[in-house]
């Protein structure tokens, strides 16, 4: 690797001070730094040894994480089209079309979001830091296949300015950054990424009796009209979609990476493993929604309110948002006791928001950023309980 | 409910139980080069120096003497002005040969010219009987003209202690479970009758108690467990077990308002030695430790002995007086520090690593076990070799949770370190600074992904909450 740290040290005059591109340091910067990690020592005061594991390290081990989801999200695109046109088609044709589809999502996301980072870090003279690199992941697979990548472009932007930035940078912001583009886009162009917009087509045509709706439409459809949201769905054009096993599977219409809960808990085993998601937080959003759903199970009212409430998990987007979105670190709650109120209380508001208001068919979008806006509150109260508790002491 | 805290509490006053804490948040470093419990024979070095610099708190040292002064072993070199009968004085007789400044006139070392026999300023000496008798006064007269009153450290703060306060308690840590750390057992063997005048002397200066706090998990000597006049507790735990601030917290917290005194065995032993052999005597036994370091062992040595005789291998190497969580690095040219009792030399890092953050690889150091870090394959037993190399580069705190694991206090780190980036003096008071230094939270710059300084942070925050 001497030949590439040569032409690294060979270019790096005109980032320097003084030379032609110092403004672009920073990118200069960013670039070495993930061919290499670093020749910086410790100070002569402070620890003179560290931790041999970075924030580098740490988000990447969130992308990993996510790469089963990614996958088998690519393969469940190929396969929704393949049903819903009525061909019979091979793993690999179904992993194609997957491929065509995703792959460019994840480009502009990706291309697109370092580029809005690059801008910023030239502007502030400060270093690329890695968060974009998780929510550059994280952003296509909450899109529906068939977004137009253009709106994929704004939303980045959009998120990565106004959702990031504009705060201070990795680290500051209040709302996850990635759910922010996702919310942007469903309130900018709703009818891009709700409604029947989850099956790509193509030039093909679907099957007689094609429905795309997911079976969150069907729990909508019951709370307003009072419908049988389960015998409805086990009615569905395509016979099993809506069993248990088969959303649990995640073989079902839906953003590319949220459909599979199998998928998910792989991912979570991985983030709880390597101790980078935190597992308080993922299992108290389960227990929120259990709780919730369990609840609604008790009062009845309609056919939604009465499924089973271990459904809720399996369906939509609860179990990705739980692993990947809650715990994000930065904009959920940062003290250990708050963590599980704040991952308790996303449960029950997504059963909240899935059951009473039919407008909002996904409710852990919304509850997430609710929440993220919530976090300083519970950290706030915990805190306060610290400093009682030391206050306490000194009446003694 | 607090009644009968506090009933409980003048009940275990009176009683003076022994406390037994239990620890589990913390992290043992397990690194290589461990020092054999074995005297090492090293050249006396030529120059010493006393550094105001190792003194927290101590801003304007007015200087005593000019370059080619003789001085004894416990003569004045300087004292910090409007506190002129707290004397820093000279480690060893010869001759100063240099006052070094830096920015502004500060003042960075004293350098003496080392006699080739130590010569000692005489004090008053006792024998072992009278030492009950010396009257508080008269203690601290001898402790303030000698030198030997700066082992008496204040919390908070962390700062040499004021005379004039009464200190509701005095903690002494027995055990020091930082990286490669000396063995206090070791260290002060064959000096019981000192250690022991040492406690008599403390016990003085308090109302309280004198606390004197083991490790659980080694075999204690008797010079600890023998010992009158203290309470004895016992520590289970990783590091930081052996910070006494962690000790502190757990045996009897610091609220706002009240002052405790900490000192370190050694010097303990040091302030006995004073009262019964009339010198104040800085030498002590001084662990040589590190993978770089040629022969490990202990080695006798004055406070500010220079390095520059040491042994070691290789060329690159980092210096440091202290250990690798807390030390200071010093140069092979260096000084050892006035309060450090441990020498660890290891290499420099400073080399690019293809990949180096996302290799996976089991030889590393590391707390996480993110993608690829598998240092827990390696069981306990495994002794690493680290270098001075940062592993990333700084960022913004991001990761939660992480400080809380290594931190066996109710304190929150991240919202104390906010407190302070703010300067919010209400904050930082309600968070806990006056319980903590910086070794209090070593461990957690040293796993802080973001590689904050966060020792330094806290001085900070120590300094504004001091002046405020």
């Amino acid at each position: 690797m001497k030949f590439l740290q040569k032409k690294f040290d060979q270019i790096k005059p005109l980032f320097e001070k003084g030379g032609k591109y110092e403004k672009f340091y920073p990118i200069y910067e960013g670039h070495r730094t993930i061919f290499f990690s670093p020749d910086i020592i410790t100070g002569k005061k402070g620890t003179q040894i560290k931790d041999a594991t970075d924030l580098k390290r740490v988000m990447m081990t969130v992308i990993i994480a996510m790469i089963p989801c990614l996958i088998f999200g690519m393969w469940n695109v190929g396969h929704q089209h393949f049903i819903a046109t009525g061909v019979e088609a091979s793993l690999l044709d179904k992993f194609w079309i997957g491929i065509l589809k995703v792959v460019p999502i994840i480009a502009v996301s990706y291309g697109v979001g370092l580029l809005t980072e690059f801008t910023f870090c030239v502007i502030y003279q400060r270093p690329v830091e890695e968060g974009f690199l998780v929510t550059g992941m994280l952003i296509p697979l909450i899109m529906p296949a068939t977004i137009p990548l253009w709106q994929v472009a704004l939303a980045t932007v959009f998120a990565v300015v106004i959702g990031k930035e504009v705060f201070g940078g990795t680290g500051m912001n209040i709302l996850n950054v990635a759910l922010t583009a996702r919310v942007f886009l469903y309130f900018a162009y709703p009818t891009d990424i709700s409604g029947d917009v989850w099956t790509y087509f193509g030039d093909k045509t679907p099957v007689d009796g094609f429905s795309g709706a997911t079976i969150l439409a069907y729990g909508a459809e019951a709370a307003a009209n009072g419908t049988n949201m389960l015998e409805l769905a086990g009615n569905h054009w395509y016979a099993g979609m809506f069993d248990f096993w088969n959303m649990f599977l995640g073989v079902i219409p839906g953003s590319i990476g949220e459909t599979s809960t199998l998928m998910c808990l792989i991912g979570a085993l991985i983030l709880i493993m390597t101790g980078v998601g935190s597992w308080k937080i993922m299992l108290s959003v389960v227990l929120g929604t259990l709780a919730m759903g369990g609840l609604f199970n008790l009062t009845g009212g309609n056919s939604f309110m009465e499924m089973p409430a271990y459904y809720h998990l399996v369906i939509g987007g609860l179990a990705f948002g739980a692993v990947f979105m809650a715990t994000d670190p930065v904009s959920a709650s940062h003290t250990e006791a708050g963590k599980w109120i704040y991952g308790f209380l996303i449960g029950i508001i997504t059963v909240l928001i899935r059951v009473i208001n039919p407008a909002y068919p996904e409710g852990i979008m919304l509850a997430i950023l609710f929440m993220n806006v919530f976090a300083p509150l519970i950290d706030f109260y915990v805190v306060e309980a610290n400093k009682k508790r030391r206050l306490k002491r000194a009446t003694v | 409910m607090i009644k009968f805290a506090s009933f409980f509490k003048t009940f275990s006053q009176v009683r003076n139980m022994s406390q037994t804490i239990k620890l589990k948040k913390g992290f043992d470093l397990n690194l290589a080069g461990k020092a054999e419990n074995k005297i090492i024979d090293t050249p006396q070095p030529d120059t010493y120096a006393l550094k105001p610099t190792d003194f927290s708190g101590l801003s304007r040292p007015k200087v005593v003497v000019k370059e080619g002064d003789n001085v004894k072993a416990g003569s004045p070199l300087f004292f910090e002005r409007n506190v002129e009968d707290i004397l820093y004085t000279a480690p060893v007789s010869g001759e100063v040969v240099e006052i070094k400044r830096g920015e502004k006139r500060k003042v960075l070392e004293i350098k003496i010219l080392a006699d080739k026999e130590i010569e000692f300023e005489k004090f008053k000496n006792y024998s072992a009987s009278e030492i009950g008798s010396i009257s508080k006064e008269d203690a601290i007269e001898q402790l303030k003209k000698s030198g030997g009153w700066t082992n008496i450290i204040q919390r908070p703060y962390g700062v040499v202690a004021n005379p004039e306060d009464t200190p509701k308690a005095i903690f002494i840590s027995a055990f020091d479970s930082s990286p490669l750390a000396p063995d206090y057992n070791y260290v002060l063997n064959g000096q019981e009758q000192y250690f022991q005048a040492g406690i008599d002397i403390l016990k003085k200066f308090t109302a309280g108690t004198v606390h004197l706090n083991v490790d659980g998990k080694a075999e204690v000597s008797q010079l600890f467990s023998q010992v009158k006049n203290v309470q004895l507790n016992t520590i289970n735990g990783p590091h930081p077990a052996g910070n006494v601030g962690v000790q502190i917290h757990h045996i009897d917290p610091i609220a706002k308002g009240d002052i405790v005194w900490t000192v370190n065995p050694v010097g303990v032993a040091q302030i006995g030695k004073l009262f019964i052999e009339g010198i104040y005597d800085t030498s002590r036994l001084v662990a040589l430790t590190g993978s770089q370091m040629k022969e490990r062992g202990y080695a006798k040595m004055y406070a500010g002995a220079c390095l520059n005789k040491l042994a070691v291998e290789g060329n690159d190497n980092r210096f440091i007086s202290g250990n690798v969580l807390t030390g200071e690095g010093i140069g092979h040219e260096g000084y050892l520090g006035y309060y450090d009792n441990q020498i660890t030399v290891i290499p420099e890092g400073k080399q690019e690593e293809f990949l180096g953050w996302i290799m996976p690889t089991t030889k590393k150091l590391s707390f996480h076990k993110a993608f690829g870090m598998l240092t827990f394959l390696n069981g306990k037993n495994k002794e690493f070799e680290v270098d001075t190399n940062t592993h990333g580069e700084e960022r913004n705190f991001v990761v939660t949770g992480t400080f809380e694991e290594v931190m066996p206090m109710d304190i929150l780190p991240t919202y104390l370190f906010k407190a302070i980036m703010a300067e919010d003096y209400d904050d930082m008071e309600a968070l806990g600074i006056y319980e903590v230094v910086e070794e209090d939270v070593a461990l957690c710059e040293f796993v802080d992904v973001s590689k904050n300084p966060l020792q330094e942070i806290l001085r900070e925050g120590i300094d504004l909450i001091k002046e405020g």
